[in-house]
């Protein structure tokens, strides 16, 4: 008994020494907690079912993020990890019935393999060269799936999925679950060692070949990775609509999936999912206007773009913290002194 | 069917081309990928058939009158939109792509998705060989072929045409040569923004337009232009050739070739870069950091 009081007390410790002394993480831990207890609020299948699908994409759009934002790797087919996880799970579901709790890996695992596919030819691209020639893949599969409607279902795709789980509260946890998790572990690749060495291929390849580090290994990693993420996310859409259809392959996912990341404010894997958290439901909170939708959502985006280049969450971040010269921890806007070496702040 | 081969693959090549050069002027000059470049291009062609539905004005009028109208509307967006935030590369990309989600919705919103259509200027057809081939076809090929020679003597033999070439080979010497480069960007945009709309008035009564009409020329050009070398004209010129060429062939002779066309000339373009990482005529450069 007087050991767990100790480990909670030390854990207060950490949470108020650590998460309250920033804005930023408090928003974040706020955030979870309300994403986790929403359900005991509302149980209205609309809402659910939204944020079952912001999560999904929240998770596609920080998969962008870490291939494209951390390491530079700029692609515009990001719907192809997206939708070929997305067929390969409902092909194992429907062919060899295999539950969703099987074939959802697998279909990242196809995922793992489109990054791959993309990648090598890839390798030796850079820039503008890149992110065009990515956008190809998608559409490529897009003809084939087109061209093979026996195998793929063509237009209509492949429908009749076993559900994720028996209930929407079920779904809602097991996305938001895998959403939070996935984006952790992400967000903890970034920013070890690993994370460091893609960020400095995004910064300066040569310079990083020359000290000794096999960039190719790590940019066909970093494929893989964002493949794989992109695959589960694809894997809990076919799941949660019961449908693979070729819209997961459309170039418009793609441009979306960029449009939610740079949004929100790319090489930071929360911008992104804030992005998709802003944008998303937004979307739908438009439908009281159905025609002007679209045009009211492009409009908002360019808008908030000319003031906010660098992306929404940097933005307000930047108004609300600022960072210790001396030791480049962030503090609260309104410290006079840092929070770490005591530093004057300007 | 080899003539319509012949005649579709010319009119898709010369399109295409027109189109690809346009975006890879602004792409070497201003450094933007310009994914709302063939949303103008169907801006244009609305505007023609606004210009001759509810104006009354004759297609040939409309289409001298959607020019400018056009390249205004193109200049307003990138002197508003894009030129504020062009130092963020990434802020620019989605710029334009919100941009052409604006039009396509705005066109969506005004005419709905009906597939409309524009009367061609000249009727009737001629026999080449024993194959009817339409005068619109043949005059739509001639104007582009014209334009394009225009275009070349434009770059090759004109001052502003030698500034914007200097501007996308290196930036920072042309102004220092004392070009102004905001100027020469301005230009290349007007330029670019008029070819894309001159692509729309010659391929107006050939096709149906609905406001997703952008979408299959965008990532036909986008391959063009990858498959060329980047900002190369040449290389846009005889990629679009080969696309509009290899189009053709698959829509005639492969069953389910619509479907196909767009995938084929993507295996190509991916090919070709697996061999030539650079594109067909693009330059080596030093790696630049």
């Amino acid at each position: 008994m007087y050991w767990l009081m100790a480990n909670l007390r030390q854990a207060g410790i950490i949470v108020r020494n650590e998460v309250f002394v920033l804005p930023s993480r408090i928003a974040v831990l706020v955030f979870v907690v309300a994403l986790l207890a929403l359900p005991i609020f509302t149980q209205d299948p609309y809402v659910l079912r939204i944020i079952i699908l912001t999560s999904v994409f929240a998770l596609l759009a920080a998969s962008w993020d870490f291939l494209s934002g951390f390491t530079g790797q700029m692609n515009f087919g990001h719907a192809l990890f997206f939708g070929v996880a997305a067929y390969t799970a409902a092909k194992l579901n429907l062919d060899l019935s295999i539950p969703p709790w099987g074939s959802i890996p697998l279909g990242a695992v196809g995922g793992v393999l489109a990054g791959l596919v993309v990648g090598i030819p890839c390798l030796r691209l850079r820039g503008a060269y890149l992110a065009l020639t990515t956008l190809a893949f998608p559409i490529i599969l897009m003809g084939v799936v087109f061209a093979l409607p026996d195998f793929t279902g063509g237009e209509l795709g492949i429908s009749g999925l076993s559900r994720l789980s028996g209930s929407r509260v079920g779904d809602y946890y097991i996305t938001g679950g895998c959403m939070l998790v996935f984006c952790f572990l992400m967000w903890k690749i970034t920013d070890s060692k690993t994370g460091i060495i893609l960020h400095a291929i995004r910064e300066d390849e040569v310079a990083c070949r020359s000290a000794g580090i096999n960039t190719t290994r790590y940019k066909l990693m970093a494929f893989c990775i964002s493949g794989f993420f992109a695959g589960i996310s694809g894997g809990l859409y076919a799941h949660i609509m019961r449908l693979a259809g070729p819209s997961t392959l459309e170039v418009n996912t793609s441009f979306l999936v960029i449009i939610w990341s740079v949004f929100g404010g790319m090489v930071s894997i929360y911008g992104p999912v804030a992005g998709v958290f802003i944008l998303f439901p937004m979307l739908e909170f438009l439908r009281f206007i159905p025609q002007a939708r679209m045009l009211v959502f492009a409009f908002l985006v360019l808008l908030t773009l000319l003031y906010m280049p660098e992306g929404l969450i940097p933005w307000i971040r930047d108004k609300i913290e600022k960072v210790c010269p001396r030791c480049k921890a962030r503090n609260l806007g309104t410290r006079s002194n840092c929070r770490v070496c005591n530093a004057v702040l300007d | 069917m080899i003539l319509d081969i012949i005649v579709n693959g010319l009119i898709n090549g010369s399109v295409y081309a027109l189109l690809a050069i346009g975006f890879s002027l602004v792409m070497g000059v201003a450094r933007i990928v310009n994914i709302a470049h063939t949303a103008f291009y169907m801006t244009s062609a609305y505007f023609i058939y606004m210009g001759f539905t509810y104006l009354n004005i004759p297609p040939l009028l409309a289409m001298l009158c959607a020019l400018p109208v056009t390249v205004a509307l193109g200049l307003l967006a990138y002197k508003f939109f894009i030129k504020p935030i062009q130092e963020h590369e990434a802020a620019v990309l989605i710029a334009t792509i919100a941009l052409a989600m604006v039009i396509q919705e705005a066109f969506l919103m005004v005419f709905g998705g009906h597939y409309l259509g524009v009367p061609p200027l000249v009727s009737g057809y001629a026999l080449i060989f024993g194959v009817k081939v339409t005068w619109q076809h043949l005059l739509a090929l001639g104007v582009a072929l014209a334009v394009l020679i225009g275009v070349r003597f434009f770059l090759m033999n004109t001052k502003i045409g030698l500034a914007i070439r200097s501007t996308a080979e290196d930036r920072e010497v042309a102004n220092l040569m004392g070009m102004n480069v905001t100027a020469v960007a301005m230009w290349a945009v007007a330029v670019s923004i008029g070819l894309a709309a001159i692509t729309g008035a010659i391929v107006v009564p050939l096709v149906v337009l609905d406001p997703h009409m952008w979408m299959h020329p965008l990532i036909m050009m986008l391959a063009i232009v990858v498959l060329g070398g980047l900002g190369s004209i040449e290389g846009s010129f005889v990629g679009a050739y080969i696309i509009g060429f290899t189009e053709a062939l698959v829509v005639f002779l492969l069953p389910m070739g619509s479907f196909l066309k767009d995938p084929v000339a993507l295996t190509i373009m991916i090919l070709v870069l697996l061999i030539k990482p650079e594109g067909l005529f693009g330059v080596v450069f030093e790696e630049e950091r």
